[in-house]
């Protein structure tokens, strides 16, 4: 393996952009999780893959779009698709989970016109909805680092206001914080997230890394400190885990890094019955 | 400075159509221990609401230690207990003490962390609720009551000079009632702290309180507990009809 990521780029690519992710997925995770917004997430995932879709597209079609990273119209979907969901939230006050399927069906809609549009299915965009170990290039990796860096100077300027949004929005408000303002931040930094893991386990799979080793984590942890720790530390060994099965066995990393993280997500449950039965 | 913490002059507010408040001139003297009693839907919420500022009043005026609502800013000055038995997502995992900790949240100011460099003040203020021995229990761990201690805990841990609680003790069973009105005592006695609370347990903190303000959309009574105590039984019976009685009988039960 070692020699293989000193010999290989791809693979260098594809281990830095996972560990960028196994980082900052479960970290925004922690707060999604909590905060009962995992839904969402994955409704976002759906419309990241319709900006998808219409890159790959219009890169057919238009000069301009030809060497475009599909990445950027996929962030770009995916912001969007952040900032319509708090409207149709607060179209339907008292049905706000409608935005989650509204959103969903739309932006696989979306995507599928572009993907028929765009001749079918090609393993490109096979590479997009699944992940892939080969597919990492250098400017993916560049687009992840950065995203990276924005959501870690986010989280750690604004983590008591995040964590009291999360906890108790009513009493946020009342001591004066402008909780709109604050959500809304942190629902494009969901965005930006789920666009960077696209790339390695796929847009059909990114919320699995932000909700699957935080669900592990809540079983063991003490604190939403140690929720969050424990929750890095678990997406951290699903990816590496789930990236080097994927490169020996020539299998998409999406699927071998969800399937990881289930097995941690079954220990901890065990464990933690283990524990209980034993004390 | 004023001796009224708090002041509501002329104040009225509509939900839709339907009008919740009329005309409620309200003053709340430092150091007091108010407590507002009403029927469900009397308005006692949303006045409190006003007050915290989450609500903007449709005519009147509310003044925070003398300054107008809207020019407030020091809202560290504040303590607010909300009615948590529905509302807590009792799966949260934080710990006694990061909940304590985001108290400090708007006090301590932005990028700035709480949770080390205001250590004695977290502690201090777990202590004032005799919750030390939970420190680093998960919130959801805990009982109804020990929860709503924390929830205390975590509205003093900024060193507000008024507390304003929302029926704190739905959720929390009878036999800690008593302990937890003791408890509220004390901040009030030896701190200092004016106390707003609304509730329903008129006869168990009827010892306790300085003034009360009856409010059904309108102001009924308003005035302190010693002028409360003539007027009680009248006042009571036509806010709650016959459910004055059950009041009674449940205060002489707790006392003897």
């Amino acid at each position: 393996m070692i020699e293989a990521l000193l010999n290989y780029e791809f693979l260098q690519n594809a281990f830095a952009a996972g560990i960028l992710i196994g980082l900052i997925a479960p970290l925004l995770g922690a707060f999604i999780v909590v905060r009962r917004l995992s839904l969402i997430a994955d409704a976002l995932s759906h419309v990241t893959l319709s900006g998808i879709a219409a890159s790959l597209f219009l890169s057919k079609t238009v000069v301009a779009f030809n060497g475009l990273n599909p990445l950027w119209l996929g962030m770009g979907f995916s912001v969007a698709g952040s900032l319509l969901i708090e409207r149709l939230r607060s179209v339907y006050k008292h049905y706000q989970e409608l935005a989650i399927p509204i959103l969903l069906s739309g932006g696989i809609g979306v995507g599928v016109i572009f993907i028929s549009l765009a001749d079918g299915f090609n393993t490109d965009l096979f590479s997009y909805l699944f992940g892939s170990v080969s597919a990492v290039g250098r400017s993916d990796l560049y687009l992840i680092t950065g995203i990276s860096i924005i959501v870690l100077l986010v989280v750690s300027l604004l983590y008591k206001e995040l964590f009291l949004l999360s906890f108790d929005e009513e009493f946020g408000k009342a001591s004066g914080l402008s909780t709109k303002v604050l959500h809304l931040i942190f629902m494009v930094m969901t965005a930006l997230v789920i666009a960077a893991s696209m790339r390695i386990v796929g847009i059909l799979l990114v919320s699995s890394l932000m909700t699957l080793p935080v669900a592990a984590a809540m079983r063991l942890s003490r604190g939403f400190k140690q929720t969050i720790g424990l929750s890095v530390l678990f997406g951290e060994i699903a990816v590496v885990v789930g990236l080097i099965s994927a490169f020996y066995l020539d299998l998409a990393p999406g699927g071998t890094i969800v399937v990881s993280s289930i097995i941690i997500l079954l220990g901890a449950i065990g464990f933690r019955n283990w524990f209980a039965v034993k004390n | 400075m004023d001796r009224h913490v708090i002041e509501l002059k002329g104040v009225n507010y509509r939900y839709d159509k339907e009008q919740v408040l009329s005309d409620i001139n309200l003053s709340i003297p430092k150091g007091s221990f108010l407590a507002i009693v009403g029927p469900n839907g009397s308005g006692k919420s949303t006045m409190l609401k006003l007050i915290l500022g989450l609500l903007k009043p449709r005519d009147g005026e509310v003044k925070i230690f003398g300054q107008p609502l809207l020019k407030f800013k020091e809202w560290e000055k504040i303590g607010y207990v909300s009615q948590k038995a529905n509302a807590f997502n009792s799966g949260f995992p934080a710990t006694v003490y990061e909940v304590v900790a985001s108290g400090l949240t708007k006090k301590a100011g932005l990028f700035k962390r709480v949770e080390r460099k205001y250590k004695d003040e977290i502690m201090s203020a777990i202590k004032a609720v005799d919750m030390q021995d939970f420190v680093y229990r998960n919130i959801g761990e805990l009982s109804g009551g020990q929860q709503q201690r924390i929830f205390i805990a975590r509205a003093i841990v900024s060193r507000p000079e008024v507390l304003i609680l929302d029926e704190p003790t739905v959720g929390v069973d009878a036999k800690n009632v008593q302990t937890f009105y003791d408890m509220l005592e004390r901040l009030n006695v030896e701190l200092g702290i004016t106390l707003v609370l609304v509730t329903h347990d008129t006869g168990t903190v009827s010892n306790k309180i300085t003034h009360v303000a009856c409010l059904n959309n309108t102001l009924h009574f308003h005035g302190s507990a010693a002028d409360f105590e003539q007027v009680k039984d009248h006042e009571l019976s036509a806010f709650y009809g016959h459910d004055v009685q059950t009041i009674h009988h449940d205060h002489s039960h707790g006392v003897h």
